[in-house]
Parts: C-alpha cells; sequence; structure tokens
C-alpha cells in the first residue's frame, strides 16, 4: 500500500520536472565534468606523463649507448688520433685533446646525439640531448635539447642545452642545487665529457649572451670548453632563466672505459 | 546526464556498477595515452626554458 502511493507521488513529480531547470542540470554536469578533466590532466602531466617520458628517456639513452658501443671497434682511430695535438697548450687531459667533431656527424634536426649524466640530480640521471631547443619535438620529449647555433660537446666555446624545470619529466628540477665542482657529463660515439659545474647566473628570458662562445661576451675568441645549461625560473613561473655553467675539466675516449663516477649507468 | 546514462545501462545494480567501473577505466585509459598527449602537445607554451630573442 505505502509502496504504491509512493511510487505514484514520485512519478509525477520528476515527469514534472521543465526544460528549463533539464538543460541547467546537464550545464551543470557538463562543467563539473570539465572541471574533473582538468584537474585529471594537471594529475596527468606531473605523474603518470613524468614517469613515461622518464621510462622513454632511459631506453632512449641505452639505445644510443648499444650503439655506440657496438660501433665502438669502428671508431677505435679516434682516440690515438688527438696525440698530435698533445703539444698545444690548451688544459692537459689525460688523453689529449678530444676529437674535434667531424660535419658529416652532424646530428639532423630533433636527433638524439648525446647523453647527459648528472649525479647530483639523482643517481640514476641519464637523459638524451636532442638537437635543437624546439619545445614539441625536442623539450617536451623530457631530455635535454642543444641550442643548434653553439659548439659540440668538448669544442672550444659554448655547448649550450635547455630542458624542463616542472613538467615533461622535469629532468633539470634540482638545476639550482648544484654545486661547485659538481660533474656534468657527456657521453657521445666518441667518449665522455667531463664537465665541471663552477656557478649559476639568472638573466631574463631574453638573455641570448649566456649562450655566446664566450658567455656574455659578445663576440670574443673563445679558449675555454663551456657547457652552459638554460631552465626556467622560478619554478612554475617562468619570468626569468636560470644558468648554470661548467667548464670541461677531463674526457675519456670511449676505449678507455666510462669514468667511475657514472660507470655503473652506462652498462645499463 | 550521467542518471540518464545510468538508466539507460541494462542489469540488477551489481551488474551496473561493474558496467560503469569498465566504462570508467577505458575512459581514463584513452584520457592518458591519447588524449592528454595530444592536448599537453598543443597547448604547450613556446618558449619556457629557453634564452631567446
Amino acid at each position: 500500500m505505502t509502496d504504491s502511493v509512493q511510487g505514484e507521488l514520485r512519478r509525477p513529480r520528476r515527469r514534472k520536472r521543465g526544460v528549463v531547470s533539464r538543460v541547467v542540470g546537464v550545464f551543470g554536469e557538463l562543467l563539473i565534468t570539465a572541471g574533473v578533466l582538468v584537474l585529471l590532466f594537471l594529475g596527468w602531466q606531473f605523474t603518470l606523463n613524468g614517469v613515461m617520458l622518464s621510462n622513454q628517456q632511459a631506453s632512449d639513452a641505452d639505445q644510443l649507448i648499444d650503439g655506440w658501443q657496438s660501433g665502438g671497434d669502428d671508431a677505435s682511430p679516434a682516440p690515438t688520433a688527438p696525440a698530435a695535438d698533445g703539444a698545444t697548450a690548451a688544459p692537459a687531459f689525460a688523453y689529449g685533446e678530444p676529437p674535434a667533431p667531424t660535419d658529416d656527424a652532424a646530428p639532423g634536426d630533433a636527433e638524439e646525439f648525446a647523453v647527459v649524466y648528472v649525479p647530483r640530480f639523482g643517481s640514476d640521471f641519464k637523459k638524451t640531448i636532442a638537437e635543437g631547443v624546439d619545445p614539441r619535438s625536442v623539450l617536451n620529449k623530457g631530455g635535454a635539447g642543444h641550442y643548434t647555433s653553439t659548439q659540440m660537446p668538448g669544442e672550444v666555446g659554448n655547448f649550450a642545452i635547455a630542458a624542463h624545470r616542472d613538467g615533461w619529466g622535469s629532468p633539470f628540477l634540482k638545476i639550482n642545487e648544484l654545486q661547485l665542482g659538481d660533474k656534468v657529463y657527456v657521453e657521445t660515439q666518441a667518449g665522455w665529457y667531463t664537465y665541471t659545474f663552477r656557478g649559476l647566473e639568472y638573466v631574463t628570458p631574453y638573455g641570448v649572451g649566456v649562450i655566446d662562445p664566450v658567455p656574455q661576451v659578445p663576440n670574443a675568441a673563445p679558449t675555454d670548453r663551456i657547457l652552459t645549461m638554460t631552465s626556467c625560473n622560478p619554478l612554475y613561473v617562468a619570468s626569468e632563466r636560470i644558468i648554470a655553467y661548467s667548464v670541461l675539466t677531463d674526457w675519456t675516449p670511449r676505449s678507455a672505459g666510462a669514468p667511475a663516477e657514472i660507470s655503473g649507468l652506462v652498462g645499463a | 546526464m550521467y542518471a540518464t546514462l545510468w538508466r539507460l545501462i541494462p542489469g540488477p545494480v551489481w551488474l551496473r556498477t561493474l558496467i560503469v567501473l569498465v566504462l570508467l577505466a577505458a575512459v581514463l585509459y584513452l584520457l592518458a595515452f591519447f588524449v592528454f598527449p595530444w592536448v599537453d602537445q598543443m597547448t604547450a607554451p613556446a618558449q619556457e626554458v629557453t634564452v631567446d630573442r
């Protein structure tokens, strides 16, 4: 008895709901859905996407290294060639001058051509460096990008790279935690370039002087071999750029094996 | 809208709940691996970490 009465009471009420009320109801649900989607997207950017990009970076880096190691026999003349340059006044490295990059080895646009290791960023930090700093084709892949106009690893002048700090895997998240003397290793087909961190600088987004061959000294003739890393600052605001300078302090040909600090990462 | 969808799903409440969970999982999968990566590329800021003229 009571059930049927309640049923009759409920039905007419539902039917009475006007068109306006229903449209407003659907609109409200759509708005809630949109809000949930935006929150999901933000969560995805900083969790799942970061993890996926980091995994992809690790496998890309391993693939590059595998290719270099299997091709190591062909490249064996490279480490012996620098002996001729041994008498130059440049910094004395244990294995002589690093070989000059050849033009035909120049990487194509967005091609991954080097691997960067920064123990200060994490004991397993290993990211690729690709040619160019285009966000979509390079930087948003979670690795670093090489300013095309700047020099190559080990060259006299400035090897300048950029990477994200807030999202897309946040490779340079801890760039502000670098300390004097920290090592930054750049691996290419030829071997390992050991850069030693010297200092940070903060500039505006237009501070292109930081990627000059002699940073902040336009048109000067370079004698040092600089590594410049650029990223955004402050975190999530990006109204400035944070710049980290390092200087080449050593170079290890592939035949000599990886520097001790990163040897565990290279074969992995 | 969602009330209508709920009514369109057949079966008892436990089956409907199961179907809804499966549908939700499918939607989340499509979002995470197809929709969000596309949106990410579309909305990415032009220059954020580089110095530029």
